[in-house]
């Protein structure tokens, strides 16, 4: 079962890649300033821009230059960046490792902490608890990201001298000042992931605790432990898995500022870059990326969904 | 007198928090539930029958609910006032409940098996494998066919009937001492309710537990009970054995039920219904809290509520005009 509805969901997700792709291929005309110009660099004379240009197939039809850019792709040809001295695929394959780490840290940050302080609101409605913390969770769907990262910078690297202020070393190289590095800018980034997860975690268990298996649960003899940790977690988490895919999407989001901010060589990083440096190779390759990372996402938070609601696993 | 009743409850009153306030949802009940006894507790929607079922328990919804007076005495101990822990003792093992919605009732999410064993696993200290055995069997006794195989299954695989099966499972796993079943066949239809009901009646005399089934249907309690209540508007109207209560039912209320009550062979004719409706819990009704529907309502219902006065040892009604002149006829 599991098996086929997984094949389902890939086949669904091939026109979302395909979608993507177009849009990626349409930044290089739909972009103001000619790729052609752009590329052949400052104070090209006419004649090296128009090789530039047939060197890149601008010359040709639409439908020509379409058709190359899949048969490119399809070759796991991503073209070569104009900043960096590499090819795009290369240039992402170094960075990816500190998005993932960024993104997975702040992760491990936001489930237990969001999904937590979500149930408890919900488990002590209307109490001083439960205004504590949405007020928190307010603040954090609220505050800009990039300002309280910057604030953060000040107190734990300025003035405490606790943290780095920026920069990235790998795991396989220093596990520990790896952790350094990363643990700020992933606690920055989960404020705004913790903020919405506990809300739409205390929604779900509102909408459970007043369900009639939860007095069944309690009619048995059950803890207030067995029937909210047990009861009605699981079926709040259901609720919450739904709503993974946005969560995890932005923090894709998010990390693009994150980067900025504490200097880390992500992709969030490399594409701010490419934009401003104007590599279309480049920017074309990321969003290529973001287009892939989404889709696996939400197949990811399908085949939890499914593992985690039985009346969808046997239908 | 006979011997000690297995609850007692008395002079109960149960109060919600509404917006206008706290509003009254049951006022001075009290009956007693006998050992091995079969007691229905009848009245329309809105009676206060499951606030008085709930009460028991003690499974209201807390911060919304108080209790202003009463005792609910059951093995020496009253139950109001047992502490939290020992509350978590007594259900599910010495008193279970059965509720009216099978399909809401059951946790969607874990198996029948998981969800039988944990008052096993709770209160008897069977082991997960044990626990799953006697689940086993316990859907054999509810009569659930190939019941090894479905032990393993969920609820959304289980007909409505079936699922009320399981609820029973889950209630008489622990051999209580006291069954309530709130309303356990109104969401069901015919034919599966007297399957129902016939189930609970076996399982009573099988497993020798005082059951309380609570119906709107004084039809399914005829069938079903030796003792009657019948409640109005949150209180108890009349009190008496089934067989006192179908040859002299006293209270207007109770002959108004069985006015309506379809008669099993007699010829098709339009039913019966009591004139007007159940009064709101904010509504203020003086007197008597059934004479604005009463036929034979004189001043005195509605200046003052009446007692529920025994009219024999066995029966008690609450009205002033029928309880005047005890002995007379
Ligand atoms: N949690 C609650 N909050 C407010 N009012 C309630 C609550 N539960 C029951 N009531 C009210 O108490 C009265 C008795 O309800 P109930 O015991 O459920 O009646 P029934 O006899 O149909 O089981 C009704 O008027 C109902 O509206
Ligand atoms: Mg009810």
């Amino acid at each position: 079962m599991i098996g086929r509805l997984l094949l389902f969901k890939l086949l669904q997700a091939v026109p979302v890649i395909l979608i993507v792709s177009v849009l990626a291929f349409l930044l290089m005309s739909l972009l103001p300033g000619d790729p052609a110009v752009i590329i052949a660099g400052e104070g090209a004379t006419a004649e090296a821009i128009e090789t530039v240009r047939r060197g890149l197939g601008l010359d040709q039809p639409f439908h020509i230059q379409l058709g190359r850019w899949f048969a490119r792709l399809a070759e796991g040809n991503f073209g070569a960046s104009l900043m960096l001295n590499q090819s795009v695929l290369s240039a992402m394959g170094e960075r990816l490792p500190v998005t993932l780490s960024l993104a997975g840290l702040s992760l491990a940050i936001t489930l237990p902490i969001g999904i937590f302080a979500g149930s408890i609101a919900a488990y002590y409605r209307q109490s001083w608890i439960d205004s504590l913390v949405m007020t928190v969770a307010l603040l954090g769907v609220s505050i800009p990201g990039f300002w309280i990262a910057i604030v953060a910078v000040i107190l734990f690297s300025v003035t405490l001298g606790w943290l780095p202020s920026s920069g990235y070393v790998p795991m396989s190289q220093d596990a520990v000042q790896w952790f350094r590095a990363l643990i700020m800018p992933a606690a920055m980034l989960s404020l705004f992931q913790i903020g919405f997860l506990a809300r739409m975690t205390r929604s779900a268990m509102l909408d459970v605790l007043s369900q009639d298996f939860i007095r069944t649960a309690r009619s048995k003899g059950l803890s207030e432990w067995k029937t909210v940790g047990k009861h009605a977690f699981r079926n709040a988490l259901i609720m919450v898995i739904t709503t993974m895919g946005i969560l995890v999407s932005t923090a894709i989001g998010g990390s693009v500022v994150i980067e900025q901010v504490f200097a880390l060589p992500g992709i969030g990083r490399l594409v701010v870059q490419g934009i401003l440096a104007r590599d279309y190779p480049l920017v074309q390759g990321v969003m290529l990326i973001y287009g892939f990372a989404f889709v696996i996402i939400n197949l990811t938070v399908d085949v939890l969904y499914t593992f985690a609601d039985p009346r969808v696993r046997y239908d | 007198m006979a011997s000690e009743p297995l609850v007692s409850i008395e002079n109960l009153t149960v109060q919600f928090r509404t917006d206008r306030g706290w509003a009254t949802a049951t006022e001075s009940v009290s009956f007693d539930i006998g050992d091995g006894d079969c007691l229905g507790v009848v009245g329309e929607s809105g009676s206060g029958k499951s606030v008085t079922a709930l009460s028991i328990l003690r499974l209201h919804a807390r911060g919304t609910s108080r209790f202003n007076s009463g005792t609910i005495r059951y093995d020496g101990r009253d139950l109001l006032r047992a502490s939290e822990r020992d509350m978590r003792a007594i259900r599910g093992r010495d008193i279970a409940m059965v509720f009216q919605d099978p399909m809401s009732s059951l946790n969607p999410v874990l198996t029948i098996c998981d969800q039988i064993s944990e008052t096993l696993m709770l209160h008897r200290g069977l082991s997960r494998i044990e626990a799953r055995k006697r689940a086993i069997e316990l859907l054999d006794l509810v009569r659930i066919a190939d019941a090894a195989r479905r032990v393993d299954e969920y609820p959304h695989r289980f007909s409505g009937g079936m699922r009320q099966r399981v609820m029973i499972a889950i209630a008489i796993a622990c051999r209580p001492r006291l069954l309530i079943a709130d309303e356990p066949t109104t969401a069901l239809d015919v034919t599966i309710q007297a399957q129902i009901l016939e189930l609970l009646r076996d399982l009573r005399t099988e497993l020798n537990m005082a059951v309380m089934l609570i119906s709107h249907d004084l039809g399914v309690i005829a069938e079903f009970a030796r003792r009657v209540v019948v409640m109005y508007a949150g209180r108890v109207v009349e009190d008496a054995p089934v067989d006192v209560l179908f040859r002299k039912a006293m209270h207007p209320y109770t002959e108004g039920l069985m006015a309506s009550m379809p008669a099993l062979d007699g010829p098709v004719r339009r039913l019966y219904s009591i004139p007007g409706r159940i009064p709101d819990i904010n509504e203020q009704v003086a007197g008597c809290r059934f004479s604005p529907r009463c036929g034979h309502a004189e001043a005195v219902c509605l200046t003052a509520m009446p007692d529920l006065v025994p009219v024999s040892p066995d029966h008690r009604v609450r009205c002033a005009p029928r309880t005047r002149t005890t002995g007379a006829g």
